[in-house]
């Protein structure tokens, strides 16, 4: 450990930059599952343990597409169309019967749907690891001391994009508008109109396509495999909790940062520790919650 | 309280059924010798669970058609009941048992994967029932005591130290001390891999290396760039990585894909996680170890050599190109069964069990002769070089070996 901190502030401080790089490179797709699991949480109160699962479908579908010889812009859209069905189908048999109970039942509900996801994905791609290798090289600087994949740098501007969209599409669009209404106050926005059982649908549906969106990210950077879903699941969770819910600038800020927190924690402490640190953190913030503040819900923005 | 009655009986009824179909089906019945596995079929070791029971599956057809097993003047046939054990080590035990206590099988074919092994072999030793196994190579399988369990493979010690060897080697050729090589190294924490790590890390000691980086990998590990962000600025002399196939892919991806140039790159698994054909330009010079190859010069009165086996093995499933050798080595395994059965020359476990602790035989697999822990002691194990083209090629001493990795990104 004491070598690692050597080698990174004495021996060679240029390889901070490419923990950093790394760093906002994976926050940026943490960014995205966690966003759809604050949409769902603070809109519906779901607690969608399933989210991690949506990433690698999301992933195993941008495969599939990509062995048919599809360009990685239209994979993107062709994925998102398909989970945003395929969420407002999960909407359909599952969650709406789920909405009003209690704690429990969505977390059973949507443990059970995860564990249902990882076998037929197991089923149909096999267990093996898989990637999508766009082939496109990497950026070399400093004497090959930090190199940039072009696929990384791509996935940042793919999400960024997303976010912008989302962004837009919340503050503009009728729906958007309706979902945070929805999240506000459920009875009122249907004393005054508006449809929340169809609203509820798309919000789910919306966060399929988000996570979906983050698989085909995730599957041109690193690698998908069918049990790979619960590390994304349990990043999302720290990132809600540490952010708040429906709070987009506060889930890209601790998805950033989440996102650093790891790749530090891997570089001193050793890749194993990579997974622990975002439930680390979540313990930290929960405590940290627990003694100072009381819980509060925040309208989403 | 009447259901509780009902459960009550009903379990009753199901002990009593099972008391009296269980001896029934007795293990050598007519003509007929009944092995008992535990595989997997479906679940994350599915792929290699099947090419494990086509390397059953065939030995058994061959020995058959070949006149069969000779136990007392008498011809017996093989056969081999099934269970798919989901690839949980649970449900791999409770078959084991199911196995032994209801279907009355005696004589075992072991399950895939050192971890399923660690969960089968309490079960078997418990009933005394001998079980030959063919792709659990932890070492520690080998350190409890068990007197049942034989393995016809190499133990995961035997993996990777020859390419430790070759960096030692190499550092002598140009006239420095072993002692100033730099180690770097990636292992899971699984068992499997910890064991490889053990191995190593003892001779690393002996030749007095140093190991500068020592990073242990997460089970669902996606992305290994922290560690090898190490190793670009630490320039290791050799790069040792295991963490099963989705290890070896991991690391190919990210050593392509962040321009890694270390002069040796060992690392387990790259067959089965097809680096060549994913990664052809990244994992040429990989060294990967293996536990057998069709080029060795092995042979035996039943299989033939080692590339007759692999042709007719190929004959019988054509959809392998290459064959791995987790299906060699379950023919190897099923043909020390027959050898035992005729040695005992009886069907009592423990005199089976006494002939599998006597077998001494060469095989198209290579020699098989069990140490007192029951693992195989007289097969090497081979390391692998990959080269520019994706072919594997053998490399017996440093003088074979392609140095530095020829690799141009």
């Amino acid at each position: 450990m004491l070598d690692n901190l050597q080698l990174l502030f004495v021996w060679a401080p240029i390889i901070n930059l490419q923990v950093i790089l790394d760093g906002i490179f994976v926050g940026a797709v943490f960014a995205l599952s966690a966003y759809g699991l604050a949409l769902v949480w603070g809109v519906m109160n779901i607690k969608n343990l399933a989210q991690g699962d949506f990433v690698i479908m999301g992933g195993y579908l941008a495969l599939s597409l990509h062995y048919l010889g599809i360009p990685l812009p239209l994979i993107l859209i062709i994925v998102v169309a398909l989970m945003f069905v395929f969420g407002w189908g999960i909407y359909i048999l599952i969650i709406r019967r789920i909405i009003d109970q209690d704690m429990f039942v969505s977390l059973l509900a949507t443990f059970g749907l995860s564990l249902l996801l990882q076998q037929v994905l197991n089923l149909f791609y096999g267990p093996e690891v898989q990637t999508i290798d766009m082939k496109m090289g990497a950026y070399d600087a400093f004497d090959y001391m930090v190199s940039i994949p072009y696929s990384k740098v791509l996935s940042l501007i793919l999400a960024a994009i997303i976010t912008i969209c989302v962004v837009i599409f919340m503050k503009r669009s009728r729906m958007g508008q309706a979902i945070r209404a929805t999240a506000q106050d459920p009875r009122a926005a249907r004393v005054l109109g508006i449809d929340t059982d169809r609203v509820y649908a798309f919000t789910f549906a919306f966060n399929a396509a988000l996570c979906g969106a983050a698989g085909v990210l995730v599957s041109i950077i690193w690698v998908i495999q069918p049990f790979y879903g619960i590390t994304y699941s349990v990043r999302s969770f720290a990132i809600v909790t540490a952010a708040g819910l429906g709070n987009l600038p506060g889930v890209i800020s601790a998805a950033f940062g989440i996102g650093l927190f790891e790749k530090y924690t891997g570089m001193i402490l050793g890749t194993a520790y990579e997974v622990a640190a975002p439930v680390a953190i979540l313990l930290i913030v929960l405590i940290i919650r627990q003694i100072s503040m009381k819980r509060n819900r925040q309208p989403v923005r | 309280m009447f259901l509780k009655y009902a459960v009550g009986a009903g379990t009753a009824l199901a002990i009593s059924i099972v008391g009296v179909t269980g001896p029934a089906l007795a293990k050598v019945e007519g003509d007929t010798i009944t092995l008992g596995s535990a595989l997997s079929f479906t679940g994350k070791y599915a792929t290699n669970g099947i090419h494990t029971q086509r390397g059953y599956d065939f030995a058994v057809d061959r020995i058959n058609s070949t006149g069969g097993v000779k136990v007392g003047g008498k011809s017996y046939k093989l056969t081999v009941k099934y269970y798919d054990d989901e690839s949980t080590p649970a449900r791999g035990a409770q078959l084991a048992e199911r196995l032994i206590q209801q279907d009355g099988v005696d004589f075992m074919l072991g399950p895939y994967s050192s971890g399923m092994t660690k969960a089968i072999a309490p079960v078997s030793e418990k009933f005394g029932v001998p079980m030959i196994e063919a792709e659990g190579a932890s070492r520690s399988l080998f350190t409890q005591g068990y007197k049942y369990l034989f393995a016809v493979l190499s133990t995961t010690d035997l993996y990777l130290p020859g390419s430790v060897h070759f960096a030692a080697d190499q550092k002598k050729s140009i006239g420095k001390s072993p002692s100033d090589t730099k180690v770097a190294m990636a292992f899971e924490g699984d068992p499997f891999s910890m064991d490889i790590r053990a191995g190593l890390v003892d001779l690393i000691k002996e030749y007095g290396m140093k190991i500068i980086i020592d990073d242990q990998l997460p089970a669902d590990l996606s992305d290994m760039s922290t560690t090898l962000t190490k190793v670009k600025a630490l320039k290791p002399d050799i790069l040792i990585v295991s963490g099963h196939s989705k290890g070896a892919a991991t690391a190919a991806r990210q050593i392509d894909e962040m321009k890694i140039n270390v002069p040796i790159i060992a690392m387990t698994h790259c067959e089965s996680a097809k680096v060549h054909e994913k990664f052809p330009n990244a994992s040429t010079g990989f060294l990967c170890p293996t536990q057998w190859v069709p080029d060795i010069d092995k042979k035996d009165p039943m299989f033939g050599t080692a590339a007759q086996w692999n042709a007719d093995f190929i004959k019988a499933y054509p959809e392998y190109s290459s064959v791995p050798y987790q299906s060699a080595q379950a023919s190897a395994a099923v043909y020390v069964w027959k050898e035992a059965f005729e040695a005992a020359n009886s069907f009592d476990k423990d005199t089976v069990r006494d002939a599998i602790a006597g077998v001494e035989m060469e095989t198209f697999y290579g020699d098989v002769k069990f140490g007192p822990d029951g693992n195989n002691i007289a097969k090497p194990m081979f390391l692998r070089q990959i080269g520019a083209d994706g072919s594997y090629n053998l490399v017996g001493s440093f003088a074979d070996l392609a140095y530095p990795r020829n690799v141009k990104y």
